[in-house]
């Protein structure tokens, strides 16, 4: 079934991202592309075969790994100042945003 | 007039209590300075990868087993997709089909009427980070928030229950025990100034009788008992007015303003709540082995529910003031300790001092019973003197007070020995001074008998002004009686 | 040109730099100079000598202390796809322009470990979607065998820096295909491990249930020390493998398996594959393949032959269903990967916006290219609600079935798989502009592998026509765990042919 243009305007809403009538009708063709290619997969027959998440599931457990609850020291003023070095606006250590109002 | 039923459910997060944050090994101690707390994987930068905490989990397993609940032997994370500048990937990492805990109940008292809500599961997530919305400007010059991520991944348990309480006073008794039953089991610090413990509120209305649930509403992040109940009531008015005025209820997700005491709609943060939930690829999935979960259930603390039992079966409590021993731990280990250093059948009169007096003293001087000034053992020292006689109830709460305020060096003896308050039951004393009484009140004496009740009590109370309070009542009672022929 | 040139492989250079016929910082100086002068300008997106330098000089110290190992001293680069301190990670995407990681990718330090020399970070698609490297902030990278064709994507700058001899090995990433089919277009040699083997953590996430690091290299026997250096558990990636088998997943097993095999080889005489099986698919000599193509791998696979080896036709009937199953899961899990672009803590943030939404999204519209943005579309699709079980969860399925169609031609047919890496040969820049999912359709032989985590790897073994040569690679496919038993086969096959050898403008 062909997507609408409100079904692409409100992807792009879910994927944050804008797009223009002009995007949202190529978008609509590309899709119908797409859809003609991943909608092969409703014709198999999948009944019993349950989804695999991680690729060596079949092969071998795979299991959760757990790590000890162990704290590291609380960053000095520089360290935080590393990770927050590529930010486009801070101050005071905060990353700024513009403000919402709830 | 329509008769409306009250139908809520609520959602708990809990902040656990473990020294790092779950998918990384930033501190989750509260209260440092801003983005200091906060690594690579907490800022989600770029390559990236979470990494589960065991601490977390066993204290999942333990919430678990404290209510009954199945623990899952396979559970799996979710990514919930949302933006949000809280949340570093705009997704969370939660627990959708497959959670943690399964079930369990919780029981709690509202009045004298016990209650049972049914839990319908509680799973593992991450908490968000802080907005802070103090005025900064942004580059443009734009009104701004600041963003503080030390929060971000601190572990949470998300606790839900049935949609089966029926009033905001059962709201609260609900949260009130599920608080005392997590910082029991030291799985949370109960810390609710600092969000360790926030509630939501799912509300809705309908009709009495009526099978069908009403539209709900959800308000969140209560963080006060006080606030859940005012927010309920209120959110029960709005409703009931809305569509007795013809209107509908619209789902959506509300916040509780304290100030105006009353709930408003938040701003939407999407139109529509499409989550698109997956499991999370990074994280394969939690296996609980039996072994795992036995070794939890070894170490765990006795359950408020077993030690209710307990009280009731083995001390004779009544299943009230049970359950109001086992609100908190240090209470019910206070009450352990004391009754401990008294006979089995008496273990009833420590929790009535516990639950009267040392309550009262401890709400006016705003102490928790982990501070008390007096210590259990010296409760029951005191106690073991109402059993012998030594006291009656009035003059030992005479002495209660001469104990917290430390006189004597708190010791109820050195007390009795220093104010002279030995109850007398010496019945030929008491005898002696009966005889005074009757002989310097003859009028009274008349009056009693002419048939006036009251006149004995009187005399009563002569006796024991003469007495000094000290005369054991019901010897005062018996011989007087006897006296009067 | 540089002194890379003059040795044969990574054992030669490791063994000159030892013996001290030359520096390490001497070998990296020239490096660089190469790598500044080369042709196609986009190759690189961030060299920095200093930090080069600095890394040839730690190296040289090693080898002045007795400490050098296999790889000490060796130029490399990596794809941009790695985060590395220092030098810029961009993901090739106007998103990352300026960024900067404050710690390095598992692989990147491990290889830094290792003794290996950076040239720098090498141009891919953008975030790793795509088969041909054009979607590249900057622009395409060209095939160094012929400036008007496509190197293979995503990682196409690693496979065109090794094929013009600028390093000596790179890093890719490979998700459907990404090491294998670039490797083959460019006439170098790439491998894909096993998934879980190699550590995820620092490499820009893309889709997390496919993405795995590989090498690209000249020859089977320089992935050998490559490889080995960077597999191995790691604590801070929960998708990485503890054990393999039973055995340690550490640096040592792959090289071990490595030279056990090789022993047998060289132990077993004039037909050393003597009663090993080659399952060849017959899906995989369908309509699409180009003739050409078809004759080398024939040609390829009567090399094995000739060595003992037995071909046994087999049947793995999803090959083509690997298309929408991969173009499923992919794009699911990395538009949500993709979410934290958001203009908020690092990343291109608009000039202009209104409020927080406007800002995100533009920001991220602005920030990303035009496949990216179709491949979030796509995820986004397919996870919303009402799709999710007919589009993710079926592909998951489908995905079960096509790794139990591999575990089942690994159980009773054979031992290896061989077949093309891609249906032809390296196309036209630009071509393929109009149709969204012409690329996609090329990927029809790798895609499986990547969704059963099995390891393959890509040699060349031919060339096909056009104005210039481009070359043919033949793929590998092995079962878990089996990456130095591949890379002994395909040594094995390397030593009784040259095509490895060929260079651009050498033919």
């Amino acid at each position: 079934m062909p997507l609408t243009e409100q079904d692409i305007a409100r992807l792009a809403r879910l994927a944050g991202l804008q797009l223009d009538a002009s995007d949202r009708e190529r978008a609509r063709d590309e899709f119908t592309r797409i859809l003609g290619l991943i909608e092969q997969l409703q014709a198999v027959d999948t009944a019993g075969i349950e989804p695999m998440a991680h690729p060596l599931a079949a092969h071998q457990d795979i299991s959760l790994r757990l790590r000890d609850d162990q704290a590291a020291p609380t960053q000095t003023l520089e360290e935080r100042a590393a990770h927050m070095a590529n930010a486009p606006a801070q101050h005071a250590g905060l990353f700024l945003v513009p403000t919402v109002i709830e | 007039m329509m008769e409306w039923e009250i139908v809520i459910g609520l959602e708990t997060h809990t902040q656990l209590s473990t020294e790092s944050k779950i998918f990384s090994d930033s501190s989750t101690r509260f209260g440092a300075a801003p983005n200091t707390q906060a690594n690579a994987v907490d800022m989600a930068l770029p390559g990236s990868l979470p990494v589960m905490n065991r601490g977390a989990v066993e204290r999942a397993i333990r919430f678990g087993l404290a209510v009954g609940a199945v623990v899952a032997p396979r559970s799996v994370f979710a990514r919930k997709n949302y933006f949000y500048p809280d949340l570093p990937k705009n997704y969370q990492i939660s627990q959708f089909e497959l959670p943690i805990v399964v079930g369990g109940s919780l029981s709690f008292f509202v009045g004298e009427q016990e209650h049972t809500v049914n839990l319908t599961r509680a799973h593992l997530e991450e908490d968000a980070g802080k907005s802070l919305h103090e005025h900064f400007t942004g580059p443009h010059g734009e009104s701004s928030s600041g963003i503080d991520l030390n929060r971000a991944g601190t572990p949470l348990l998300e606790i839900v229950s049935e949609p089966e309480m029926r009033s905001a006073a059962e709201a609260v008794a609900y949260a009130r025990t599920l608080h005392g039953l997590v910082v029991w089991l030291g799985i949370c610090d109960g810390n609710m100034q600092e969000g360790s413990f926030r509630v939501d509120a799912n509300v809705s209305v309908r009709p009495k009788g009526q099978a069908a649930f009403g539209t709900r509403c959800e308000i969140k992040n209560l963080n006060s008992f006080r606030f859940l109940e005012r927010a309920i009531q209120y959110e029960v008015r709005r409703q009931i007015e809305l569509i007795e005025d013809g209107g509908t209820v619209v789902q959506e997700t509300r916040l509780y303003d304290s100030d105006r005491d009353e709930t408003r709609s938040m701003r939407s943060k999407e139109d529509s709540h499409d989550y698109r939930y997956f499991p999370d690829p990074d994280l394969p999935p939690l296996v609980v082995t039996p072994e795992w979960i036995e070794r939890v259930r070894a170490d765990m603390p006795e359950l408020p529910a077993d030690k209710r039992a307990r009280f009731v079966a083995d001390l004779g409590l009544s299943a009230y003031d049970a359950a109001q021993l086992t609100m908190h731990r240090r209470t019910a280990d206070y009450f352990e300790a004391a009754a401990g250093a008294l006979p089995a059948d008496q273990a009833k009169l420590a929790a009535n001092w516990i639950l009267g007096e040392l309550s009262a003293a401890l709400n006016r001087d705003e102490l928790e019973i982990g501070d008390s000034p007096i210590p259990p053992a010296r409760l029951a020292a005191l106690i073991a003197r109402i059993i012998d006689g030594t006291l009656s109830n009035k003059i030992a709460r005479d002495v209660f007070a001469a104990m917290w305020a430390g006189e004597s060096g708190g010791e109820p003896d050195a007390i009795i020995e220093a104010r002279g308050l030995r109850q007398i039951n010496d019945t030929a004393a008491i005898g002696a001074m009966i005889d005074e009484v009757l002989a310097a009140h003859p009028a009274i004496v008349e009056e009693y008998r002419a048939g006036k009740q009251k006149a004995f009590n009187s005399l009563v109370g002569q006796v024991m002004k003469a007495a000094r309070g000290k005369a054991n009542p019901q010897q005062v009672n018996a011989l007087l009686l006897e006296k009067l022929g | 040109m540089s002194a890379i040139h003059e040795f044969e492989g990574i054992q030669a250079l490791a063994d000159a730099l030892r013996q001290g016929r030359l520096s390490a910082a001497e070998l990296a100086g020239e490096a660089l100079r190469a790598a500044r002068a080369h042709g196609d300008s986009k190759l690189f997106l961030h060299i920095d000598e200093d930090l080069t330098l600095a890394q040839a000089r730690e190296a040289d110290a090693a080898i002045a202390a007795g400490r050098a190992g296999p790889l000490t001293g060796i130029p490399i680069a990596h794809k941009d796809l790695f985060v590395t301190r220092g030098w810029r990670t961009t993901a090739a995407s106007r998103m990352l322009a300026d960024y900067v990681s404050p710690f390095n990718a598992t692989v990147v330090a491990r290889l830094h470990e290792a003794g290996a020399v950076s040239l720098g970070k090498l141009s891919c698609d953008e975030f790793a979607m795509g088969s041909a490297n054009e979607n590249a902030v900057g622009g395409p990278v060209r095939n160094p065998w012929d400036p008007d064709r496509i190197p293979g994507g995503s990682s196409g700058g690693s496979a065109a820096a090794v094929a013009a001899r600028l390093v000596l090995g790179a890093t890719g990433t490979d998700t459907g295909g990404s090491v294998r089919q670039p490797a083959a277009l460019c006439g170098v040699s790439g491998i894909k491990p096993t998934y879980g083997t190699v550590s995820r953590y620092g490499i820009v996430a893309y889709a997390s249930s496919l993405d795995q690091a590989g090498p690209i290299a000249r020859s089977a026997r320089d992935l050998v020390p490559l490889l080995d250096a960077i597999s191995g558990f790691d604590p801070l990636d929960s998708t990485s493998l503890e054990t393999c088998d039973g055995r340690a997943n550490a640096p040592g097993r792959v090289l071990a398996d490595y030279r056990q095999a090789c022993e047998r080889l060289q132990a077993a005489g004039a037909r050393p594959l003597e009663g090993l099986r080659i399952g060849v698919p017959r899906e995989f000599f369908n309509e699409g393949l180009a003739a050409e193509v078809g004759a080398a791998i024939e040609a390829a696979l009567s090399v094995f032959e000739s060595l003992g080896a037995r071909r046994v036709e087999i049947s793995l009937p999803r090959t083509a269903l690997s298309i929408p199953a991969y173009y499923v899961i992919a794009p699911a899990e990395a538009s949500s990967n993709l979410s934290r672009y958001d203009g908020v803590r690092y990343g291109h943030r608009a000039a202009n916006y209104g409020d927080l939404a406007d800002m995100t999204s533009r920001s991220r519209t602005e920030g990303f290219g035009d496949e990216v943005r179709r491949r979030i579309l796509v995820g986004t699709y397919v996870l919303s609600h009402g799709y999710y079980d007919a589009y993710y969860l079926q592909a998951q399925r489908v995905r079960r079935m096509i790794a139990d169609d591999f575990r089942k031609a690994f159980a009773e047919d054979c031992d290896l798989i061989m077949g093309p890496v891609t249906p032809t040969v390296a196309r036209r820049i630009g071509d393929n502009r109009q149709d969204p999912i012409a690329d996609w359709l090329g990927d029809i032989y790798t895609l499986g592998v990547s969704l059963a985590g099995l390891p393959g790897m890509s040699i060349p073994c031919g060339f096909g026509g056009g104005p210039r040569p481009l070359p043919i690679g033949l793929q590998i496919i092995g079962n878990y765990f089996d990456e130095g038993r591949l890379l002994a086969l395909a040594d094995r096959y390397q030593q009784a042919t040259d095509w490895h050898q060929r260079t651009p403008g050498q033919q």
